[in-house]
């Protein structure tokens, strides 16, 4: 009944919104939910982390947001536009106020870029190479190179109050090497929908709606409490006794006792996540496997063997109880530059596969270890298992090494790369295919930072040319055929295997109405309680 | 006594100290905090300045040296994750832990010590009998099982108790109690007794056992001759003879559960040092698992220093041996 059945293939984040503007406000109410995980710091400059900017875009806001259905909307600012290939402009909303009172201007919004570009979200910004005022609700943004989805790249930079920072000594963003604390670690003052009202780190978090704020809250929620709850089971009994309405994080294993509670339901929508593998092509030997003087996946024909060996389809049904969804290509389809032809998912074709092999010399087949984690993605360390034995299939005999993520990154991350294959999750902050491209795509190249992520060793010098026109290209139409064109190489040469886009799992109670947006926000402002 | 004192205080120095050399070994291999630290993006350039800034490209020893005077200066550092002060952290996080220490202290000798009395005096009639059978359940099931077979009963059938949190906490000085709201109490009840599960059933196990060894020594068998009272023979003469094993193994359970009530923490999201700790490892955050692992031995260390102490108090020989 109700919403149930469909609430898992649905378009939650449109259906949500739908609903919203359907019950309206319903006096004010309060709402309480769960995570696994807390925001490590309320410093919005310090760490780029989702979670950080998931709670955080609630009380802090960038000069472009991004509404219930993702579209760019203006937020801090109402207009903007590229002047030239380096150079943006930006008009900055009036009569906007902190929370604290204090007028909102364009010294705010230099303070807060200078203020970034000191902390851990500057790779983010690395773009813009400089700002300045050109009167009181006027900024001009240089970049470094032409950049036309600057608008996109910003979503997660927010603006700080400059008087209060320097009030309260929090100019400098905060580090793990600074010897003092900063004030902006424990509170915030932003010009966003709600204020911290209460923090108790790692426990739990208050929030109560600002009532200054310039734009509406078209949800009801006048304060919202966020707690963090680690223990899968736990969560979920919370939820069942009312305790809260509800739970991110929902185990797969609990979403058929959800759906069967009364007055529960699941709530699946598409996660940004997409997950793939990455062999290691660019070393002459298997590092991590049987082969010390030769490198299996140095040729293309195994590579598409392996793409063609691994039942997709069967990873949706049986590992993942089809909280997922495959695809072809390794990011999500909400992701700008996503193509629906490239993107279908390869029907596995395993006697194909086996006269590949065939033909490459390697029908004997290999080990190789695949390095995966168990704590990062929904059902990461199964996923592993399974591909290890679809891969059996065709001879390679793939050796998991399943580790917590803190071990598994320090293992395939730079400068080393030690590894031969490797499981990853990966989603652009930008939700646009350029910063896949440059990160994860391009050759690597530790001066320009090109590539860094890009850990099988991948190069292809056409590809490189591709990505090089993308980031300055400024109409849209030819943008999407060159980035159709550059995913399209890189499907020919099978370097990236993709396995599935993931899905967010929340339980909610059935008199709540929530917006889940796929880059695992909590919108609040949206969200009713009848 | 005064050399006895000395010798015992010297060992918890020495013990500590190489504590703090494994603690710090471990930690220096554990994962990498650069993962958290760092956005999926950071550049070559940007991975090095951090590196650079938390010192991990120096050689160990320097680094274990610039860890251990900076401990003794009081400077325990900042926490990779937060980027707050690990001593403030902890701080936080410890009158939680111990307050669930303490009341899951006082449910096992209310429960434990009685009815360890009844299975050790009386161990053929049948409630020994019936404690002994649940005891057995109570030794071998896990605790996370206990904590959420507590959950399933009282919070998602019965609708009696929260099944997470600390419920309402009150400021007194720098603690943070629970113990002074009504909603702290009704949070505190499962996993104390979740805690106490284990623990009590261990003593009663413990005293049963003791009692009736004693029982047959010479001294029992001389009072009954004398023809004291039953309870006179029990109460004072045997029960004082089986306190220096209980009394070693309740200070070590004491410890234990300061120290790694993690899983208990975790079930019931209990804002204790267990749910810090487990943060801390998930994150490979270091200095706080490094200070944490020292925190806990001297805990260990003091408990098991107070325990010694008390031994010539309630038994004098011990001084003789």
């Amino acid at each position: 009944m109700f919403r149930k059945a469909a609430a898992l293939t649905r378009s939650l984040a449109v259906a949500g919104l739908a609903a919203a503007a359907l019950a309206g406000p319903a006096g004010a109410a309060n709402f309480k939910f769960a995570g696994p995980l807390d925001a490590y710091t309320l410093d919005p400059h310090a760490v780029s982390n989702t979670l950080i900017f998931a709670v955080l875009s609630n009380v802090y806001e960038p000069l472009v947001r991004r509404g219930a259905d993702l579209k760019l909307e203006p937020a801090l600012a109402t207009e903007w536009k590229q002047v030239d290939d380096l150079t943006w402009e930006f008009t900055l909303r009036q009569g906007v106020k902190f929370s604290n009172g204090n007028a909102f201007d364009a010294d705010d919004v230099v303070f807060s870029l200078n203020r970034a570009k000191a902390g851990g979200v500057k790779a983010n910004l690395a773009a813009i190479a400089s700002i300045e005022k050109a009167g009181d609700h006027k900024v001009v943004v240089k970049t470094g190179a032409p950049t036309p989805i600057l608008p996109a790249m910003i979503v997660n930079w927010f603006i700080m109050d400059k008087e209060w920072a320097e009030a309260n000594g929090a100019v400098q963003p905060g580090s793990a090497n600074n010897q003092t604390e900063t004030f902006a670690n424990r509170n915030a003052m932003g010009t966003g929908p709600y204020v911290i009202k209460e923090r108790d780190p790692g426990v739990k978090t208050v929030f109560a709606a600002n009532p200054g704020w310039w734009d509406k809250i078209t949800g009801n929620i006048d304060q919202a409490t966020f707690f963090v709850i680690a223990n899968p089971a736990t969560r979920v009994s919370a939820l069942v006794t009312g305790e809260v309405d509800m739970v991110d994080g929902l185990p797969p294993q609990d979403v058929q006792r959800i759906e069967e509670t009364k007055g529960l339901r699941v709530q699946a929508g598409s996660d940004l996540r997409t997950i793939y593998m990455q062999p290691d092509i660019a070393r002459d030997n298997l590092l991590h496997g049987s082969e010390k003087s030769k490198n299996p996946f140095k040729d293309v024909r195994v590579r598409r063997a392996m793409t063609l060996a691994i039942d997709t389809t069967a990873i949706q049904n049986r590992v993942m109880r089809k909280l997922s969804t495959p695809v072809g290509l390794p990011i999500g389809k909400e992701v700008e530059g996503f193509d629906a032809e490239l993107g279908k998912p390869v029907v596995a074709d395993v006697d194909k596969a086996k006269a590949l092999m065939a033909e490459a010399g390697w029908e004997k087949g290999f080990t190789v270890n695949l390095d995966c984690t168990n704590d990062r993605f929904m059902n990461d360390e199964a996923t592993c298992l399974a591909i290890a034995a679809s891969l059996q299939r065709i001879g390679i005999t793939v050796e998991p090494r399943i580790a917590p993520t803190a071990r598994w990154a320090k293992q395939i991350n730079p400068p080393d790369y030690d590894t031969s294959l490797v499981l990853v999750g990966y989603s652009p902050a930008t939700y646009d295919a350029h910063l896949f491209f440059t990160s994860i795509v391009a050759t690597r190249d530790p001066k320009s930072g090109l590539g860094a992520f890009n850990i099988g060793g991948y190069s292809n010098p056409e590809v490189d040319r591709l990505i090089a026109d993308i980031g300055k290209e400024r109409d849209r139409t030819k943008r999407l055929g060159q980035i159709r064109q550059a995913f399209a190489l890189m499907k020919e040469d099978a370097a990236y295997i993709p396995i599935h886009q993931l899905k967010i799992l929340w339980g909610v109670k059935d008199s709540v109405t929530v917006v889940q947006p796929a880059d695992l926000g909590y919108p609040l402002r949206y969200f009713v309680v009848k | 006594m005064l050399l006895y004192l000395a010798s015992r205080v010297g060992q918890t120095l020495v013990v500590l100290l190489v504590i703090s050399l494994i603690a710090f070994l471990l930690v220096a291999n554990l994962g990498d905090p650069l993962a958290a630290l760092l956005s999926a993006d950071a550049s070559q350039a940007e991975r090095a300045a951090l590196v650079r800034e938390l010192q991990l490209d120096q050689p160990l020893a320097a680094r274990f040296v610039g860890f251990l005077g900076k401990l003794l200066q009081g400077d325990f550092g900042l926490s990779y994750r937060t980027q707050e002060p690990v001593a403030k952290l902890i701080a936080e996080r410890l009158p939680a832990t111990l307050e669930l220490a303490f009341v899951s202290l006082l449910i096992t000798l209310f429960v434990g010590v009685p009815l360890g009395i009844l299975c050790g005096v009386a161990p053929r009639s049948i409630p020994a009998r019936l404690v002994m059978f649940a005891s057995a359940a109570g030794v071998t099931l896990p605790n996370f099982v206990v904590g959420i077979a507590l959950i399933a009963i009282f919070s998602v059938q019965m609708k009696l108790l929260p099944s997470f949190g600390r419920g309402e906490t009150v400021q007194v000085g720098a603690w943070t109690t629970g113990l002074l709201t009504a909603s702290g109490w009704r949070a505190i009840v499962l996993p104390a007794i979740t805690l106490a599960t284990f623990q009590s059933t261990f003593v009663i196990r413990l005293i049963r056992t003791q009692l009736m060894e004693v029982g047959l020594a010479e001294h029992i068998r001389f009072a009954r001759a004398r023809g004291l009272s039953e309870a006179r023979i029990w109460g004072l003469y045997a029960l004082k003879n089986t306190a220096l094993p209980v009394i070693t193994m309740l200070g070590l359970q004491l410890g234990n559960i300061i120290a790694f009530s993690v899983v208990t923490e975790n079930v019931f999201a209990w804002p204790g040092l267990g749910t810090l700790f487990l943060q801390s490892v998930q994150a490979a955050d270091v200095p706080v698992i490094a200070v944490y692992l020292i925190f806990v031995g001297a805990v260990f260390m003091v408990i098991n220093l107070a325990v010694e102490i008390a031994y010539p108090l309630i038994d004098p020989r011990v001084l003789g041996r």
